[in-house]
């Protein structure tokens, strides 16, 4: 049982230094072929400064610090147990290859479901870059489920 | 970047859909590294077995950047003003993803007039897997 009173817990802050290297092997691991997300001089002729981060990339930040890691141990989800049953971002402004973006999270909520069989930890993210301005805020509800894996369900979710 | 007209996005437009080849190891181990998501669930068979998992399966966020995808094929990235989706099922190896989106309304958000884009991905046998809504400005 996942202890509700990490509600209002902070992660310690992800720093993410954003590289053309990094992004280009995203864009690659996602099947992205449009040269703005590869080729500096396509971006730059799309009016970003360099490299744009895809929508999604900032998830990376909390992976790579290990704020995720720490938080799955600290509240006691096993990685075998976790699914991701929602994420959202809203953006403000692009972030691109030169810059640095810091993820400060803070645990929202805290809920079971299924008399317990589910159990759901929400974050809220806001981002600034290096010049301390927003550039976007991420929302995540992570479960962890026990028991036996089940088929899909659409209250459950998947990852 | 695609020329589309934004003045012209009407209710019921369909974007163009995105069709992704069939999801292999290869695909998980490189979104693993890229991602930064290390979870051995998504990579390493014996882990996945001990768990009690016929195989590995893929990363949620791969599915999400897929519709990423979807949108920045459609209207450039600095258009984007949010993207929420919900996991509804786990994408396996050797599913073929079908990622499709629709204009579903508008509305003003801080002083910019917004679609409201309804998204969804599927696998080759028509099962939903995310489903999730975009705000795209339309100035």
């Amino acid at each position: 049982m996942i202890d509700p009173q990490w509600i209002g817990h902070c992660l310690p802050p992800a720093e993410l230094v954003i590289d053309r290297a990094r992004l280009r092997f995203f864009a690659k691991a996602i099947g992205e072929t449009d040269p703005v997300y590869t080729d500096v001089a396509a971006a730059r002729a799309a009016g970003y400064p360099d490299l744009p981060a895809p929508p999604t990339f900032l998830f990376a930040a909390e992976l790579d610090s290990g704020a995720i890691d720490r938080l799955l141990t600290d509240v006691g989800i096993p990685v075998e147990k976790l699914l991701h049953g929602e994420q959202g971002f809203t953006w403000y402004r692009p972030l691109c290859a030169g810059d640095t973006a810091t993820v400060r999270s803070t645990i929202t909520d805290v809920y079971a479901r299924k008399g317990g069989a589910l159990e759901f930890v929400v974050k809220t993210s806001d981002v600034t870059n290096q010049m301390g301005e927003r550039v976007a805020e991420l929302r995540s509800v992570l479960v962890c489920h026990h028991g036996q894996p089940q088929p899909p369900s659409p209250t459950q979710g998947a990852t | 970047m695609n020329p589309l007209d934004l003045s012209e996005v009407q209710v019921g437009q369909e974007l163009p859909a995105l069709q992704l080849p069939p999801v292999s190891r290869h695909t998980l181990a490189l979104f693993a590294g890229a991602s930064g998501d290390h979870n051995p669930i998504h990579i390493d068979l014996d882990f996945a077995r001990r768990a009690g998992r016929p195989d590995v399966f893929a990363h949620g966020m791969l599915g999400m950047a897929w519709l990423g995808r979807l949108l920045t094929g459609w209207v450039p990235q600095h258009r984007l003003r949010r993207l929420d989706v919900r996991f509804q099922g786990i994408t396996h190896l050797g599913n073929a993803m079908h990622c499709t989106g629709r204009v579903v309304g508008f509305q003003d958000q801080d002083g910019e007039r917004c679609a409201r884009v309804e998204l969804r991905s599927a696998d080759q046998h028509g099962q939903t897997k995310i489903v999730g809504e975009a705000w795209i400005a339309c100035p």
